[in-house]
């Protein structure tokens, strides 16, 4: 089921677009807005909403890197693992992430704070090692610099 | 040196907002051309001022704007800018969108006049938090002042702007595959012909530019295009917004005129390789072009240039390979990404892409054989031009093919003794 506000905010989208399906990207970003990720009862409902099968409406959600068909901890950092960032030493920010969290890439701590993820170039590749945590992004990374920044998440 | 692009972003400001933007001559170009030139004489113009696309392929702006049918009264078409920037290596686009958003607007709503479309989007990557911020703000403030929306400046064109933001694959931002993400699909990549020039978006009449390309509109409209060829020295038009990444002392972005030297990007701007580290190698153009070494230090950045010393312009943002950074790592991660990033439309590029970066891990890892040098000589000819649905498998060959043209010794040591020697 689709809470009013969602459903509000994915008509607004979809009276931008001439035909309904075309609003499934949106859709799909408003729905995991709220509620971290997209399970199985919430991408049958955007697809009934959207007058579109659900398998349809998954072969699109599988095929974005953002979209979460799995639960995900409150907080996703996002490593860039491309090739600035790689030069730059991008592993050894990763290593002392592996120490600082317990967890490799892919995975959530047991108490849902992180889920550490890796990630395609960040376009701060000046300033490489980069990660991004939530909409914030941190670039010139140490690993002395690593443990003041999770800090700030909760 | 005139710098059109960059003049007025200022990073220890804020970016420009829409008083601020015409206070240094912003939407002159729009009304400019909105009340004095034809959609014809735009696209004369461009075409004149003879910019090419900066999203990488080059192709000549002007000229693909005239592919779009103009006898359509009453017919939607649209204009797309194409801010996805996702190639490893690549962050100019970012710094456009950042610094000066009003700048990537306005020359969308001239661009958008020349080929008479009334619908426009900007795609833009998810990661660019602060730029989704500016730019949906300052199209609310050209609606605000009359820039968007119904009877721009009583010309009797309408446009409307929208935002839409991606949910991450580089695939977005190869053109036909853009629509399709803006349709709500996958991205994969559309048969052409038929161009999107003539059936794009939704069926429609469609052009797709990039964010540096756009930016250059309204400066060439302002100036005209003599001015524009001017600012070249060299057999390109215009600036070109150069950047480098990787073990530099200054590491970052630069407009500069349009075929300006690797040599002086590096040791000049770049200020050199930093302290114990020495050069190898470049990618010029992000990670889909072929590696430049030593002697081609003094190739002029240009499209013709670089493509006589076997490399492209690309996107113009340079990656630096030092001498302290493995060649077959180094290589082994490009090819990691496109192998993850393939849409897997077509079998070449999604069977070939996993196998060449198993190939090249396992001669990471010491395991490689003789043999499999061979089989990556053979890839880069089987995923080459021509043999895929879209450009990503050919631009994934590139460093592949002049990395074992160059570090040859290098992958041959790897094998000979099973190791990595820079670990
Ligand atoms: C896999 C792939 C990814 C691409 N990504 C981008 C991109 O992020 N931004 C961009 O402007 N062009 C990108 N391009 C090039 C576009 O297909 C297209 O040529 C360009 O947007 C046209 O604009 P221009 O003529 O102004 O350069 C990509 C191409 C391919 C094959
Ligand atoms: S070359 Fe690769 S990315 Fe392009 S269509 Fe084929 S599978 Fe998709
Ligand atoms: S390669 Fe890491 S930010 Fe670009």
């Amino acid at each position: 089921m689709l809470s009013t506000d969602e459903i509000r905010r994915i008509d607004h989208e979809i009276a931008l677009v001439p035909v309904r399906k075309a609003a499934s990207i949106e859709a799909l970003k408003i729905v995991q807005h709220h509620r971290g990720w997209i399970s199985d009862e919430s991408l049958q409902a955007i697809a009934a909403h959207l007058g579109m099968s659900a398998e349809e409406l998954d072969s699109v959600a599988t095929f974005y890197n953002l979209i979460f068909r799995k639960p995900v901890g409150r907080n996703i950092i996002l490593l860039c693992d491309s090739i600035s960032c790689y030069v730059m030493g991008y592993e050894q920010i990763y290593t002392h992430l592996q120490a600082l969290l317990h967890i490799k890439f892919g995975e959530t701590t047991p108490d849902d704070r992180f889920t550490l993820l890796p990630n395609p170039c960040l376009g701060s590749c000046d300033h490489a090692p980069v990660l991004m945590i939530n909409q914030d992004t941190y670039r010139d990374l140490t690993t002395e610099k690593l443990q003041e920044i999770l800090k700030e998440y909760k | 040196m005139e710098r059109p692009l960059t003049q007025h972003i200022n990073f220890n400001r804020s970016s420009l907002n829409l008083k601020d933007y015409q206070s240094v001559g912003g939407y002159q170009a729009v009304e400019k051309a909105l009340t004095s030139m034809a959609p014809g004489d735009i696209t004369k113009m461009v075409i004149e001022a003879d910019l090419k696309g900066r999203g990488g392929a080059g192709f000549s702006t002007g000229t693909k704007w005239s592919f779009v049918p103009m006898n359509t009264l009453g017919q939607t078409k649209y204009l797309i800018a194409n801010a996805d920037e996702m190639e490893p290596g690549t962050f100019k686009d970012r710094m456009l969108l950042e610094g000066n958003p009003h700048q990537l607007i306005e020359g969308m709503i001239v661009a958008a006049y020349a080929i008479q479309a009334n619908i426009s989007y900007v795609f833009l990557r998810w990661a660019y938090k602060k730029a989704a911020w500016l730019i949906k703000h300052a199209i609310e403030e050209a609606y605000t002042a009359g820039y968007l929306g119904k009877n721009i400046l009583g010309s009797g064109f309408n446009l409307e702007m929208h935002l839409h933001t991606g949910i991450g694959r580089y695939m977005c931002g190869e053109e036909t595959a853009l629509l399709n993400a803006l349709e709500g699909k996958r991205a994969t990549p559309r048969t052409k012909p038929p161009f999107p020039q003539v059936s794009g978006l939704f069926g429609k009449p469609t052009i797709v530019n990039n964010v540096e390309t756009l930016c250059n509109i309204p400066h060439i409209v302002n100036h005209g295009a003599d001015w524009f060829k001017d600012l070249s020295p060299g057999s390109d038009a215009g600036t070109k917004i150069y950047g480098i990444s990787g073990r530099v002392n200054k590491p970052g972005l630069w407009e500069l005129p349009m075929g300006t030297t690797v040599r002086e990007l590096l040791e000049t701007h770049a200020g050199g390789m930093k302290k114990g580290v020495s050069f190898r190698a470049v990618l010029p153009g992000g990670a889909s072009t072929d590696f430049l070494v030593e002697e081609h230090l003094d190739v002029k950045m240009d499209y013709k240039s670089i493509a006589a010393a076997g490399s492209r312009l690309g996107t113009g943002t340079m990656i630096v390979l030092d001498d302290q950074t493995c060649p077959v790592g180094f290589i082994h991660n490009l090819e990691h990404f496109f192998a993850q990033e393939s849409c897997g439309w077509c079998t070449p590029c999604r069977e070939g892409l996993p196998w060449t970066e198993k190939i090249l891990l396992s001669i990471e890892n010491g395991t490689g054989r003789p043999e499999d040098l061979e089989l990556l000589e053979m890839h880069t000819k089987h995923l080459g031009p021509g043999n895929t649905f879209c450009a990503l498998a050919p631009g994934a060959m590139e460093p592949l093919q002049s990395g074992l043209k160059y570090f040859r010794a290098d992958f041959e040591k790897h094998i000979k003794e099973k190791k990595c020697p820079w670990r």
